[in-house]
């Protein structure tokens, strides 16, 4: 028992491993997305662009300041999210009282500008850095060979996700961030700062997107358009999930990377647009996504 | 004579002047296929109130199958531009009708993932010619009767195409059809309390401003000659916003005048700022979103 219709289960398990990863990716890209957009109303097209940044940043840390990976790991995401609260202060507070659509047009002028800074000063042409000495190697699993560190990057990312998820589901401090989602004036009657909470989400989602790109840069070219593309996925992630909820963020983006994985296996040339057709599907069949509640 | 009429009758002078002036012709016949670009977009989002983040898949397909017509088949002009805009009317229908299924926000990630969609399969499709682009692309003769092949000719031909344009869009929003849509615009519970079928007239409304979409891309097919992948990209449909937010969101004249802008800044900058292209239209689009939300026409009717 070693095909499937005629397929080797060693490439169908290989493409899984992928799809598993990308999932990851597409994981924490969506879940970050659905916090900001839970409690500020945005869409933060700027997302695919913090990603990039994240993961510039990663390889300038470690190449050029000879930062210790694990720091990295930290520093990073934390650094890019500051980033990310300075331009939700200066300028993305300004629309909140407009329509959603402005929000969505404000962040991709944002992703315009920080694409092509990263381009300006790192060409075009992309660079990668090598999988750190600790995750060299392989498990060698018995029915199949799994690279240590796609091992860590679904682990690690599973556990973040799972995390989040307990911070806002579980927690007091969860508890006061949906109770913002729902009320932001009554909230801030009750004497807390919704602003610096408001600052402190976004911040925390592009922490999210940041830290996706610090795990994406062993695995992918890092160029400053490597999130552009990736974004619109990660939109079509979001509708298929629907926006409402932080589990449908995590299960549709690990879902979809394994469904991507398995189609090239299959119809490698689909692998592309699958997501999209999945995303026509599901607009035809249930309109609000698969986790969402409004209709 | 009004100030207004006056005003009318000197642009209308010095559009039908260019020629003579030493401006290169096709430099201001691709603005005005981007113009039409954007008085499609503009219908959408300026007297509709849908934002469509991926207008692009319409002018892109249609400046490809008008330019794989002409190309390959050696069809006549006029008839291989009205394929193109039966062909992106088609796709408004199925795009469009997918994503009025949700509103605003999750619309706009909609139309931007169908278009993303269209654009892989315009790198795979066999006669786009994938990553080269189509190429040798004739003009032909319009009607197999007046030859296009002289700038001039050209250039009257998209002016004139380009005036119905702008007429074709003043009368739709005029007309009660045109009401209705704005009515959407501003409080889609009350037009639907009021018996409207909106959903319908959401649709025909992307179906229309799809096919006019398409005029626009398969006249800039014409006009270069050739037809790239960058016609259907994500970045073209940015620009596109970008033209009607500078010109003016809901105002006759502002995407025109945004088209200009947008294009005349992409020529000059990217000689003299090479890869700083993107973080000054980036600027310029938070600039717009920021303080100027009315745009350059909005802001000049509201101080006249």
């Amino acid at each position: 028992m070693d095909q499937i219709f005629g397929i080797p289960i060693v490439v169908i398990l290989g493409q899984l491993m992928l799809g598993v990863v990308n999932g990851a990716f597409y994981a924490l890209l969506s879940l970050g997305l659905a916090v900001i957009f839970g409690m500020l109303g945005v869409v933060n097209f700027a997302h695919g662009a913090f990603y990039a940044l994240g993961a510039t940043a990663i390889v300038v840390a470690l190449q050029t300041l000879g930062i210790n990976y694990w720091a990295c790991l930290v520093l990073v995401p934390i650094v890019v999210g500051v980033v990310g609260m300075i331009f939700e202060r200066t300028l993305l507070k300004q629309i909140y009282r407009l329509e959603p659509l402005y929000g969505l047009l404000l962040t991709f002028g944002a992703a315009l500008v920080i694409e092509g800074l990263l381009q300006s000063t790192f060409g075009s042409s992309g660079f990668s850095y090598p999988v750190p000495d600790q995750l060299q190697g392989v498990f060698n699993l018995g029915f199949m060979i799994l690279p240590k560190y796609r091992a860590w990057v679904i682990g690690f990312s599973f556990v973040i996700c799972l995390t989040t998820w307990y911070l806002i589901e579980k927690t007091k401090l969860g508890a006061t961030l949906r109770a913002a989602t729902e009320n932001p004036r009554l909230l801030q009657a009750f004497g807390v700062n919704v602003p610096l909470l408001i600052t402190l989400t976004y911040g925390a989602g592009v922490a999210l997107s940041a830290l996706a790109g610090c795990l994406a840069a062993p695995v992918i070219l890092v160029t400053p358009q490597m999130g552009s593309t990736l974004v619109t996925v990660v939109f079509a992630v979001v509708v298929i999930g629907g926006m409402g909820s932080v589990l449908g963020a995590i299960v549709s983006g690990f879902l979809l990377g394994i469904v991507e994985g398995l189609t090239k296996v299959v119809y490698p040339e689909a692998s592309n647009i699958v997501v999209f057709f999945i995303m026509a599907l599901v607009l035809i069949l249930r309109p609000a996504g698969l986790f969402g509640k409004e209709a | 004579m009004s100030l207004k009429t006056i005003g009318t009758a000197v642009i209308l002078a010095a559009l039908l002047a260019v020629p003579f002036t030493g401006i290169y012709p096709v430099f201001v016949m691709q603005i005005y296929c981007f113009a039409i670009f954007a008085f499609a977009f503009n219908l959408l989002l300026g007297y509709t109130g849908l934002l469509s983040f991926g207008h692009a898949a319409f002018f892109g397909f249609s400046a490809y199958v008008t330019g794989w017509l002409m190309a390959k088949h050696s069809v006549e002009p006029l008839s291989a531009i009205l394929a193109g805009m039966a062909v992106a009317a088609l796709m408004g229908y199925v795009i469009g009708g997918l994503a009025i299924r949700r509103q605003g926000i999750y619309l706009a990630m909609v139309t931007l993932a169908l278009a993303q969609l269209v654009g892989f399969l315009c790198l795979e499709a066999p006669f786009t010619g994938g990553e080269n682009g189509l190429q040798g692309i004739h003009r032909g003769a319009l009607l197999g009767l007046l030859p296009l092949q002289s700038d001039h000719v050209l250039y009257y031909v998209i002016l004139v195409i380009f005036l119905l344009v702008y007429a074709l869009i003043m009368r739709i929003v005029h007309s009660p059809f045109g009401q209705v849509l704005k009515a959407i615009r501003e409080n889609e519970p009350r037009a639907i309390s009021l018996g409207y079928a909106t959903q319908q007239y959401k649709l025909l409304a992307f179906v229309l401003s799809a096919a006019l979409a398409g005029l626009g891309g398969s006249l800039k097919a014409i006009v270069l000659g050739f037809t790239t992948l960058s016609d259907v990209s994500q970045a073209n449909s940015s620009e596109v916003i970008l033209m009607t937010l500078l010109g003016g969101t809901g105002t006759f004249a502002g995407p025109a005048v945004g088209a200009a802008l947008v294009v005349t800044l992409e020529h000059y900058l990217s000689d003299i700022a090479g890869s700083w292209v993107n973080v000054v239209m980036g600027a310029i689009f938070i600039a717009c979103v920021i303080g100027f939300r009315r745009g350059l026409v909005g802001a000049f009717q509201k101080n006249l």
